[in-house]
């Protein structure tokens, strides 16, 4: 349970709905175009609840965490 | 009418008010989904709230389903049998009418399983049953009207006229956003946003408001050679 977990952005499938940058905003910000833009990829261990929540809310399923 | 709508057991109540409570949370799910593919930002509520409201009134929607199906299908006056929980028109009671219910259960379900596995079958999958929500939606709709013990009741024309225009205004605002391209999704949207008002009124005019339904309701089992 303890491996550390990294974001990743699918480039192609991501639209840019911001639905990552308001659950997430400790990693992830938004470029002037609406596109995510992750500031760190390592989920801390307390933002892990965080990242999950924001994997789950992506409309078009592009946001990925993996261990 | 009173006494009438006053006689039965409290399941058949219970079912009542569940399919009505159904009706208009599948209603307000609608339209959050509507809203959140058609990048509603509104300025005091995240994007993500919209996202999350979609999905916890749409599992709402279907605990009161859940209520609505099992206190009819327990309710003593009609006999159903659970087999018409999944299989439509095949109830003894109003076939036609009742079975449009259940394929709109069938097909929430469909898309409550999909959305749970949406992960595992990858986005195009998951959409593509997704859009038989709005399959789902006029189905129930007309499944109410026609078999709903309240339709005749003037509160619940009002209800099932403010689900409709709220589906209705939140689809043609859709139409108005949406951008070039998709000309033929986009004209069959506009199409059954303009078809559906109309065949709901001349339903509502020609079949549940007029006296004697409950026996012509019965009847299109004979149509449908579905009686029993």
């Amino acid at each position: 349970m303890n491996r550390t977990r990294t974001l990743r952005v699918d480039r192609i499938a991501c639209t840019g709905e911001g639905l990552c940058a308001e659950l997430l905003p400790e990693l992830i910000g938004l470029d002037e175009w609406g596109y995510p833009i992750v500031r760190d990829r390592t989920v801390p261990e307390r933002l892990r609840g965080h990242a999950r929540r924001a994997v789950a809310a992506c409309p078009r399923l592009a946001l990925h965490t993996d261990a | 009418m009173t006494a009438l709508t006053l006689a039965g057991s409290p399941l058949w109540y219970a079912s009542r008010a569940g399919g009505t409570l159904a009706l208009v949370l599948l209603t307000a799910t609608v339209v959050l989904g509507i809203a959140s593919g058609g990048r509603a930002a509104p300025r005091s509520v995240g994007r993500f709230e919209i996202g999350l409201l979609h999905r916890n009134l749409s599992l709402l929607t279907l605990v009161f389903l859940v209520v609505h199906v099992i206190t009819a299908v327990l309710d003593p006056f009609v006999h159903l049998g659970w087999a018409v929980t999944v299989l439509p028109f095949a109830a003894s009671y109003r076939p036609l009418w009742l079975g449009l219910g259940t394929v709109a259960l069938d097909l929430l379900l469909a898309v409550l399983v999909t959305s749970a596995a949406r992960r595992r079958l990858g986005v195009r999958r998951w959409k593509a049953v997704h859009w038989l929500a709005y399959a789902a939606w006029p189905f129930a709709l007309f499944h109410g009207a026609g078999t709903g013990t309240d339709t005749r009741l003037s509160p619940q024309l009002w209800l099932y006229a403010g689900c409709l225009a709220a589906v209705m205004a939140s689809v043609w605002w859709r139409l108005a956003k949406a951008g070039p391209g998709r000309v033929v999704g986009r004209l069959v949207a506009a199409l059954t946003a303009t078809a559906v008002p109309l065949v709901l009124g001349a339903f509502l005019a020609t079949g549940p408001l007029q006296p004697g339904w409950s026996q012509r309701a019965a009847a299109t089992a004979m149509l449908l050679g579905g009686g029993r």
